[in-house]
């Protein structure tokens, strides 16, 4: 029901992103969806990735701060107001997004976004409810 | 607790004092005598050794300075005949001519009896297995500890610095129950012991650390990562190397061993003796050297005597925890800032790493600081409101302790530099 992202912890330094796509690469790493996020300090990068558990192996050994946490992976329409049902959905019934991004890997109609939200259990619910179409670890992987 | 010399450790007080009296007086006329720069600063302020009528009379004898040492290097404070001198270390050097220590014969018997009691204090026995991993040098932390303990009857691995996989492979396999080392090189191998998974196979029983100063915060995470006991003890070069004094396992300040030395308390500025008790500088005089005497060496450690009786039994005073050398001490926007403050309040934080780096840069005549920390708890990684706050708590918490203003930075862990000797935490830009 959920997909498992990864968050790392990088900071703001020249050279530092560099050396963490390096690794993933040396790793045959896959990256399926990715977002950074950053302040003057310091950055957080979010991902999916290929093989979860092989990426949190290699990212921790090589000495980075990391950590897995589920998210909600909802596919949306790729047209104007997609987003905005989805997000209108999950407002109208007090769910708080901390984060959001998105990805397009296919060539098809359909858009999917990563939520991060607070009640987990309770946004899905209220998404499928609606309609939505909740992807797992294996589809978000299979895209 | 056991004690090493109840004799001299248990002295009574008034005992103590004539006994260091009539050391002092002798070590005074060797130094006038044998040494061109005593004999130099003496003439000069008009005091002859026979002007030491009590130890009182001490505050007569001109200080001697870490410059007089490196003005005299090699062996220029050489007391005796080379023939005479069986051993010579150096100081590393690194803030400018390295400093010299010889020593005859009874030199070093005597370094040995006082490594015997601080390291007995310190939890060694003739049952244990030390594994001293300070560098087998020039540098004194080797050599000075390897003959003490071997004096206790201890086991010794003298492994020297650096290598930590194998340092932790051997502490397993052999069963190491002291270690000795810098603090910050047993924190840095408490990390890498528990990345290895060995920790649990290492049954140490206490953990005898010196050669730099730390805080009663760094201690407290040692002990709970090693497991065992932790103290610290006291010494430089100048004087002897380690074994100037050592804490007991009361932790509460550090045994001088008074008959071997005379420590007063002078205020770093006009050079005035202060009372017991008051914080200042330590300076220290040798009451038994014969290869190299020091007279009134200003030390430039921070710090205070107590004489309250210890629990412990032992008559000695004690020195508390040097709070900064005067030498490491630096004036930021005008306000003087030690390392060690910084540590103390980086260590009570939940969520950062025990390593950490000092920055000091300067901008248009203005003076900054920045403080790099490692981020370790990945918790903080689903909102950056948590990773700015732990910011924003640090740099709070040293705005209170500090009073200025200091930049944090969270870096990843195992960025920061690591040290297997003393380390040097202070990067200063300006």
């Amino acid at each position: 029901m959920f997909v498992t992202q990864i968050s790392v912890f990088l900071e703001n330094s020249p050279g530092r992103l560099a050396e963490f796509t390096k690794l993933l690469k040396d790793s045959n790493i896959d990256l399926v969806s990715l977002s950074i996020g950053d302040t003057t300090d310091f950055g957080i990068i979010r991902a999916v990735m290929s093989d979860t558990e092989k990426a949190m192996k290699v990212i921790t050994e090589a000495g980075y701060t990391a950590r897995l946490n589920d998210v909600l992976a909802a596919e949306v329409p790729d047209c104007p107001g997609g987003l905005d049902s989805v997000v209108q959905t999950l407002s109208a019934s007090g769910i708080s997004i901390e984060y959001l991004y998105s990805f397009v890997r296919s060539e098809g109609k359909n858009a999917v976004i990563i939520f991060r939200v607070q009640e987990l259990e309770k946004g899905a619910a209220v998404l499928e409810k609606s309609g939505v179409h909740i992807l797992t670890n294996e589809e978000v992987r299979s895209l | 607790m056991a004690i090493w010399n109840e004799k001299a450790e248990n002295m009574d007080r008034d005992e103590l004092r004539a006994l260091q009296l009539e050391k002092l007086k002798k070590t005074v006329r060797t130094a006038y005598d044998h040494v061109a720069l005593y004999r130099h600063k003496m003439d000069e302020a008009g005091v002859t050794p026979e002007d030491i009528g009590s130890l009182d009379d001490i505050s007569k004898i001109p200080f001697t300075t870490k410059q007089d040492l490196r003005e005299h290097y090699p062996f220029g404070l050489a007391a005796v005949p080379m023939r005479d001198i069986v051993r010579i270390h150096a100081s590393s050097g690194t803030t400018g001519k390295p400093i010299t220590a010889c020593y005859t014969k009874k030199d070093l018997e005597m370094w040995a009896e006082c490594i015997a009691r601080v390291a007995t204090a310190g939890g060694a026995t003739a049952d244990d297995i030390a594994q001293i991993s300070f560098g087998y040098t020039l540098f004194t932390g080797a050599f000075g500890l390897h003959y003490g303990l071997e004096k206790i009857g201890c086991a010794i691995i003298p492994i020297s610095s650096g290598n930590t996989e194998r340092q932790l492979n051997i502490m397993k396999d052999f069963g190491t129950t002291v270690l000795i080392a810098t603090p910050s090189y047993a924190m840095y191998m408490a990390e890498v012991a528990e990345k290895m998974g060995v920790m649990k196979d290492i049954h140490m029983k206490c953990g005898i650390f010196g050669a730099e100063a730390s805080t009663e915060e760094l201690r407290q995470e040692l002990q709970r990562r090693w497991g065992c006991v932790v103290t610290e003890n006291y010494g430089l070069t100048e004087l002897l190397g380690p074994g100037v004094a050592g804490e007991c396992m009361c932790r509460k300040g550090m045994h001088i061993n008074e008959d071997y030395f005379y420590a007063e308390i002078i205020d770093p500025i006009t050079g005035k003796v202060l009372p017991d008790g008051e914080t200042g500088e330590l300076v220290l005089t040798s009451l038994e050297r014969e290869g190299q005497p020091s007279l009134r060496y200003r030390t430039r450690d921070i710090t205070h005597i107590i004489t309250e009786p210890c629990e412990c039994g032992r008559t000695s005073h004690r020195i508390a925890k040097i709070t900064g050398r005067s030498d490491d001490m630096l004036i930021i926007r005008g306000v003087n800032v030690f390392p060690s403050q910084i540590e103390s309040v980086l260590l009570t934080m939940e969520g950062i790493g025990p390593n950490y780096e000092i920055v000091v840069t300067r901008h248009n005549y203005t003076d900054y600081l920045e403080v790099k920390v490692e981020l370790i708890d990945a918790a903080m990684l689903d909102r950056f409101s948590d990773l700015e706050n732990l910011q924003k708590k640090i740099v709070t918490a040293l705005r209170t302790v500090v009073g200025i203003d200091i930049k944090v930075s969270l870096v990843s862990p195992s960025t920061l530099k690591r040290f297997e000797g003393k380390a040097k935490r202070v990067t200063d830009l300006r």
